[in-house]
């Protein structure tokens, strides 16, 4: 793989970009941005698909809730709801939150706070890009050649066995695949080799650490599903008996390795998600993170942890007790590096000199939501629990709680925090605080609701539904309605922001990070001068004034 | 992994980017990336990224292997039972040949660093031409599994017409009753043979692809004592292949 | 014997759900103090410190004790707990000595119960209360679970394998079953109901076995069959698509099948499809397939007296 050993483009002085020019504007033309090697662009590309991403699986979201206000038929027949929820999951996982902030936000922001020119291996980058994409395409395919029934977890025998467009969809998450590995590799070579002088270990920021404890999971957990989404096809298209009682085959042998992968999977969803609460809490308390070290080393503890625990999605499959025990014991360690952060971000705030701007209110969402979604964890780590919760609605809102409380806050967060330093320009932050509000309270009604209707015994996956759980779904469609319009509300103001958003300074936030040193938007070689590093980027009381002015 | 370096610094990097672009073509050779400071720091660059990709390779192995190993202890005598219908003397004779074109890769590299472009391109072709050998031997196992009704799954025991691809003048002909003699479950084994061979033949054909890029690119003198990286990796590349083979021939071949 | 739902769970219908549920609020009321505590000080923290010209946020120091006393003192809790799960879910998933065995059948859709007898029911079973009783779980087809919500009990039905599941009933009266593993069109459906009576009334079931209630009509006990079994999950009564063909209007009808012979539907047909139904299959209806029942006679002709009402 020689992405990076090739010849430098032959120069002439007439053509070249000037490095020192503003990114945006150093080339121009629809090429310029299709073969890029600008990871600045490459990141913006990716959070353009990533955002349509989202969009679509936010659709199929409201259509699953819709379908669910009444009992019975509403808007669908049974096996158009099991193609909408299979579909949420599925473009919500692999092509939205799985990219989400490593390919959008990493991209663009990584070899700047490391004070880098670009990626190892912008090529690559590109190509991930590419492969992304082309992966997205198989999922649309089988989207129109009458979708996929499954839920987004396949398991078998039904996977094998159904009518759905069950194969193109596989193909196109396992394509995907390759898109998040070579990310991760480009990731973990770029924080080894690209540092510029004086960015040692331990000035490396918060963020750097969690996209680089991702891409450790990337790297190691997706070639897994690779081979166990290559294994469901031949069962399928061959029969090769694997997972196939009648053929001498295992149904749950499927399960344990569709869980090796996903489990680490949500870290490499929540870990980045992490990572930018730092670098927003820190910004905005004017103040250092508290255990510096601590909330770095709990990156890698997560990274290394999450690969322990995948038997616990198996605890009533038919699994022996002696192995839900040992996974049950390991799923509570991974609790505690959570808990080490969750524990340094409150600390952080105390005496800390804290603004509560939009990306503030997302960083602090995360924290609150996250805690919440983390302790219902702990639940379903304890078996006895877990033999009435799994499988209920309990663990739908057990995820959501993380992934979407956890991570797209801290997508969304992130997304507010960097826009100055991406496009130039600020957003109207009375509209952003105002969709703020819908989206805090629209998902809190949505998914509570789903607690208590879970832990009561309505079972998920339901296309129908008894009486008694009437009111519960009534009121988390209502919240999805709510959530649906804050995000909507979010849009539109980003829009407004791209076509006449006011010019922003180099410093919008007065952040000491690296990131926030150099011109904003930074020019096309992120830096005039490779820096050389004498701080790290959140030790307020050695930077200067003029590194801190927002003017 | 290579050793944790701090990052290279180019001791012209803090007044470099004001300068034009004539002063520093000196210090530019044209395979060095803009982006780098360094060939030294692109070369390193370079193999961990590759080391860490092969890691993942292991990793995408790793699941057939698990799986198994997990079939091998449902089934003991199925597993024994059906190795012994694998040719050892054909497995054997592939596993030279693969361990052979490891040198003749790690030769190139030698080559290329040491600027013998003439010599590099020999070893390239030496090392392509024992993969198409390779390959060439899998022909003829498969074939023979084909007829023999040793077929994974649901196929297991059945005559297929495969004639057209495995034609009787090459030796070529339908006999069943291996399939007949073995214990149940034998399908299973054969199930994890063909995923297991078959994906590390796809990773042969890869390989074939990506030498026969590098010895275009060395024809055409983009190599050379200072810059041989692209020869380096793929051959890293090669080896991984060779490695995953050395496992997959006594697990699937050696079953006792 | 049950005790008053708590809002959150349902009713404790077996002597294993108290200490569930005990387990559960006290996870519960850790993680509310827990949150409150962080949520505390997070508001504080908000108003208290919040920018201020002049005013400087306090400089960041060590602080390893704190570090390791708020690593260790979870770490702590989570043994507990872990001990405290441990020891509830071992002494639930060994079933009593002489408990009641009953055998499970998940299939799309329907679940099928088999007593120690070999009498065969569907969609609803009745047990005796206060008396331990196993359920012998297993699938036809693709996973199910056989979810007890009342007990707390779940255990996945995995085809090729057994899997099983006890309590003790400790309250006369109907028990939900769900299908807890996605298995289709029809998941939801997939219900049943487990009736707790007393040892008299279960006696008198083994020995009598299903019957329609006293003074009930054939039809109207064929329209309750019609759930029972499941053949709701499949066959709608209004015309309306379903998997299998619509009751609407079947009695006297023409069906086609795929070997192209034709048929008036009458009692032998609705015989054969209900204990045979791979023999003729509907032309429209190749890709469903249904799963053969073994009910009695007098069941069959309930049913046909219920379609002949449609």
């Amino acid at each position: 793989m020689g992405a990076v050993s090739t010849t430098a483009p032959a120069r002439s002085h007439a053509d070249t970009p000037d490095p020192n020019e503003n990114y945006l504007k150093a080339t121009r033309g629809i090429a310029s941005w299709l073969f890029t090697l600008d990871h600045k662009r490459i990141g913006i590309m990716y959070l353009v698909l990533v955002l349509i991403a989202f969009a679509l699986g936010g659709t199929f979201a409201l259509l699953v809730r819709l379908e669910l206000f009444t009992r019975g038929r509403t808007l669908m027949d049974a096996d158009m709801y099991n193609r909408m929820f299979t579909l949420h999951g599925v473009v919500m996982v692999f092509l939205f939150i799985i990219p989400s902030i490593p390919a959008a936000l990493g991209n663009f922001v990584l070899p700047i706070q490391l004070g880098a020119k670009d990626v190892a291996f912008p090529r690559l980058n590109l190509m991930s890009l590419y492969i992304y994409a082309f992966g997205a395409c198989f999922a649309v395919y089988s989207m129109v050649d009458g979708a996929v029934d499954t839920g987004w977890t396949f398991y078998t025998p039904y996977s094998t066995t159904t009518n759905s467009a069950v194969i193109p969809m596989v193909l196109g998450a396992f394509i995907m695949g390759f898109s998040s590995i070579l990310t991760g590799v480009n990731f973990l070579v770029t924080v080894h080799k690209l540092r510029a002088p004086g960015q040692t270990w331990t000035r490396l920021s918060l963020f750097t650490w969690a996209l680089y404890a991702t891409s450790i999971i990337q790297v190691l957990a997706t070639p897994v599903l690779a081979i166990t989404l290559l294994l469901l096809t031949m069962e399928r298209f061959l029969g090769l008996g694997i997972f196939d009682p009648k053929l001498g085959g295992d149904p749950v042998l499927f399960q344990h390795f569709f869980w090796f992968y996903s489990h680490p999977a949500v870290y490499i969803m929540i870990v980045p998600g992490m990572g930018v609460v730092n670098e927003i809490l820190s910004t905005f308390s004017r103040r250092a993170i508290v255990g510096y070290m601590f909330v770095a080393m709990s990156s890698l503890a997560l990274a290394l942890l999450g690969f322990l625990v995948w038997g616990h999605h198996l605890f009533v499959s038919g699994m022996s007790e002696y192995a839900t025990m040992v996974f049950s014991a390991l799923t509570f360690l991974v609790a505690i590096p959570s808990g080490v952060k969750v524990f340094n971000w409150v600390a952080t705030l105390w005496k800390g000199s804290i603004r509560l701007e939009s990306p503030m209110l997302y960083a602090l969402s995360f924290i609150f939501l996250f805690t919440i979604g983390g302790l219902t964890g702990l639940f379903l780590g304890v078996l006895a629990i877990d033999v009435h919760l799994h499988d209920t609605y309990f663990v739908v809102a057990h995820f959501h709680y993380v992934m979407v409380g956890g991570t797209v806050m801290g997508f969304v967060g992130g997304l507010h925090y960097w826009w100055p330093k991406i496009t130039g320009k600020l957003y109207d932050e009375k509209m952003a605080k105002f969709a703020w509000f819908f989206v805090f309270i629209g998902f809190n009604v949505t998914f509570v609701a789903q607690f208590i209707m879970g832990s009561r015994g309505m079972p998920r996956r339901y296309y129908d539904y008894l009486p008694e759980f009437e009111i519960f779904h009534k009121t988390s469609t209502i919240g999805s309605w709510i959530l649906g319009f804050g995000f909507l509300t979010m849009a539109v103001m980003f829009v407004m922001s791209l076509k006449s958003g006011k010019k922003s300074t180099r410093n919008p936030w007065g952040s000491a990070a690296l990131e926030w040193q150099t011109a904003t938007p930074p020019p096309l070689a992120n830096f005039v001068k490779v820096p050389t590093l004498t701080r790290g980027p959140y030790d307020y009381h050695l930077a200067t004034e003029e590194e801190l002015s927002e003017k | 992994m290579s050793a944790e370096a701090s990052s290279v610094v180019d001791p012209h990097a803090a007044g470099h980017d004001d300068h034009g672009h004539d002063e520093h073509e000196h210090e530019h050779p044209k395979f060095l990336a803009h982006h780098f400071d360094t060939p030294v720091q692109q070369f390193e660059s370079a193999k961990l990224g590759m080391w860490t990709f092969l890691v993942q390779e292991l990793l995408f192995f790793s699941g057939l292997f698990v799986a198994y190993g997990v079939f091998r202890s449902w089934y003991p005598e199925a597993f024994s039972g059906a190795s012994h219908e694998l040719n050892k003397v054909m497995g054997a004779g592939n596993t030279i040949v693969l361990l052979f074109s490891s040198w003749t890769a790690a030769m190139a590299v030698r080559a290329t660093q040491l600027g013998q472009k003439k010599m590099t391109s020999m070893f390239l072709l030496v090392t392509i031409a024992c993969a198409f050998i390779f390959l060439g031997v899998k022909y003829f196992e498969y074939g023979a599994k084909f007829n023999e009704g040793l077929l994974p799954g649901k196929y297991f025991g059945h005559a297929y017409d495969v004639s057209s691809i495995f034609p009787a003048s090459l030796g070529f002909h339908t006999n069943l009753e291996p399939s007949e003699h073995l214990p149940a479950h034998a399908s299973s084994y054969f199930s994890l043979y063909f995923m297991m061979t078959g994906v590390h033949a796809l990773h042969i054909i890869v390989g074939i692809g990506v030498l026969i890029w590098i010895w275009r690119r060395n024809e055409r003198g983009e190599f050379s004592k200072e810059f041989f990286t692209p020869v380096d990796i793929a051959a890293l590349y090669w080896h991984l292949v060779d490695l995953v083979w050395i496992y997959l021939f006594p697990l699937l071949y050696l079953i006792d | 014997m049950t005790t008053d739902p708590n809002f959150q769970l349902p009713q404790q219908l077996s002597t294993g759900a108290a200490e569930v549920d005990d387990l559960y609020m006290f996870v519960y009321w850790f993680s509310v103090i827990f949150t409150a505590i962080i949520v505390g000080v997070m508001l504080y923290s908000i108003v208290k410190f919040r920018r201020r010209p002049g005013v400087k946020a306090a400089p960041v120091g060590h602080n390893l004790k704190l570090e390791v006393a708020w690593t260790v003192i979870p770490l702590f809790f989570i043994v507990v707990l872990f001990h405290l799960g441990f020891k509830v879910y071992v002494h639930n998933a060994v079933a009593q000595e002489g408990a009641l065995e009953i055998r499970v059948r998940g299939q799309k859709w329907r679940w099928e119960f088999e007593y120690p007898t070999g009498m065969r029911v569907n969609g609803e079973v009745k047990i005796p209360v206060n008396k331990p009783v196993k359920f012998v779980i297993s699938s036809e087809d693709v996973l199910h679970s056989f979810f007890v919500p009342g007990a707390r009990a779940k255990k996945d039905a995995v085809p090729g394998m057994y899997s099983n599941v006890w309590f003790t009933p400790n309250t006369k009266g109907p028990m939900q079953v769900f299908c807890a593993e996605y298995c289709g069109t029809s998941h939801s459906g997939m219900l049943a109901t487990i009736h707790v009576v007393d040892d008299a009334e279960f006696q008198k079931f083994l020995k009598e076995g299903e019957g329609p209630e006293p003074g009930e009509e054939p039809a109207a006990w064929g329209k309750r069959l019609y759930t029972k079994n499941a053949c709701n999950t499949c066959h709608s009564i209004d015309g309306s698509k379903s998997p299998g063909p619509t009751w609407k209007g079947i009695w006297g009808r023409d069906e086609t099948f795929t070997d192209g012979g034709t048929i008036k539907v009458d009692e032998n047909y609705v015989k054969e499809s209900i204990l045979k139904p791979q023999a003729k299959i509907v032309s429209t209806f190749v890709t469903t397939q249904m799963p053969p029942y073994t009910i009695s006679d007098k069941q069959i002709d309930a049913i046909i007296a219920y379609m002949k009402t449609l």
